[in-house]
């Protein structure tokens, strides 16, 4: 039951932070630093899970190992200009290859 | 940003005759690509969540409605490791703020309508935005969002109730190197964003933010610090437009 109640409490907290986002009105996102700083969120926000998910532990320490070398791959193959799911398909065969053999 | 024209003054001539516009065709290959690449990996939320003692159930209820990844894995991480309800909650609501940033920009790029809103926030998250942000034409911008979305939400459930109920049979999903391709599949989504000086500014610094406060702060923090870059960079121009897209 406390489990339910965690779940759904958990569920509902983030739908209420997705909604924030869509709530702030017009006039506050037409201030100029607003507008100059929110396109660069993502940018900065998605920057900060990459180099978690690719090079850190679960307790922040940095790590080199079958994720860095997959999204190395990765990074590797986006300067070549190769399409997307080549890339995300490369990356995890690599992965899965350091892996099998480390 | 707002307001764009309901008909596009399309400077592309070779415009297709079905009413498609160039650009489409990438934008769908590319939402669907990042949809299954994503939607894969709903298998670990639902083996993750069984296996740290949570109900099919409750692992659906977690990729259904919570629907966000970091803040699932967060949940029953803190579950699995015998920490009790309340900091799963607290630890996956950490994680789940930046949605809300995201919220702000798509808000305003799509130009969403009133009614949509509340159905937009739900497929707010970081491959939606991704896919959003790193289009041009604000119908291509519409189109990734939705798709990526929605394509996301359909294959993350159905992977969540797999690997719930089928978790123990297939292992562990990183052997198939599945981590690696969430991984990778944000780096190419962010790869074309990675233009001009600002940009790549907001990129260092948030990598440098993230690398060195992750040791000494709770898991969910260093992702929300490198908040800072965007306001190191953004907030000192006066005279420039935002727009980062420089001559080539």
């Amino acid at each position: 039951m406390t489990m339910w109640l965690a779940v759904l409490a958990a569920c509902a907290l983030a739908y209420a932070l997705k909604l924030a986002g869509y709530l702030v009105p017009q006039h506050v996102l037409d201030i100029p630093w607003v507008h100059r700083v929110t396109p660069l969120l993502p940018v900065a926000l998605l920057s900060a899970l990459i180099v978690t998910q690719a090079v850190l532990t679960d307790e922040g320490r940095l790590v080199v190992d079958a994720r860095a070398a997959g999204v190395g791959v990765a990074v590797l193959l986006l300067i070549l200009r190769a399409p997307f799911l080549v890339v995300v398909a490369a990356a995890a065969v690599t992965a899965a290859l350091v892996r099998a053999l480390v | 940003m707002t307001g764009e024209p309901t008909h596009h003054t399309d400077p592309d001539p070779a415009r297709h005759a079905a009413g498609r516009i160039p650009g489409d065709t990438a934008v769908i290959r590319k939402s669907l690509g990042v949809a299954v690449a994503t939607g894969l990996y709903g298998v670990t939320a639902g083996a993750l969540a069984v296996a740290a003692g949570l109900s099919v159930l409750q692992a659906m209820a977690l990729s259904l409605l919570l629907f966000s990844g970091g803040s699932q894995f967060a949940f029953f991480g803190v579950i699995g490791a015998g920490g009790s309800p309340v900091a799963a909650v607290a630890s996956s609501t950490l994680l789940g703020v930046r949605n809300g940033f995201y919220g702000l920009q798509v808000s305003q790029l799509l130009d969403v309508h009133r009614w949509a809103r509340p159905v937009a926030a739900h497929f707010t998250i970081d491959e939606s935005t991704a896919v959003a942000i790193t289009q041009v034409k604000p119908r291509q911008q519409r189109i990734g969002f939705w798709l990526t979305g929605i394509g996301i939400f359909v294959i993350w459930n159905l992977m969540t109730l797999l690997g719930a109920v089928a978790g123990e049979a297939m292992g562990d999903p990183r052997t198939y190197g599945l981590d690696a391709a969430a991984a990778a599949a944000f780096v190419g989504l962010l790869w074309p964003r990675l233009r001009g000086r600002d940009p790549l500014a907001v990129a260092a610094l948030a990598v440098i933010i993230t690398v060195v406060t992750a040791p000494l702060v709770p898991a969910g923090v260093p992702v929300l610090a490198a908040v800072l870059a965007a306001l190191l960079v953004g907030l000192p121009r006066r005279r420039t437009s935002p727009e980062e897209v420089a001559a080539p």
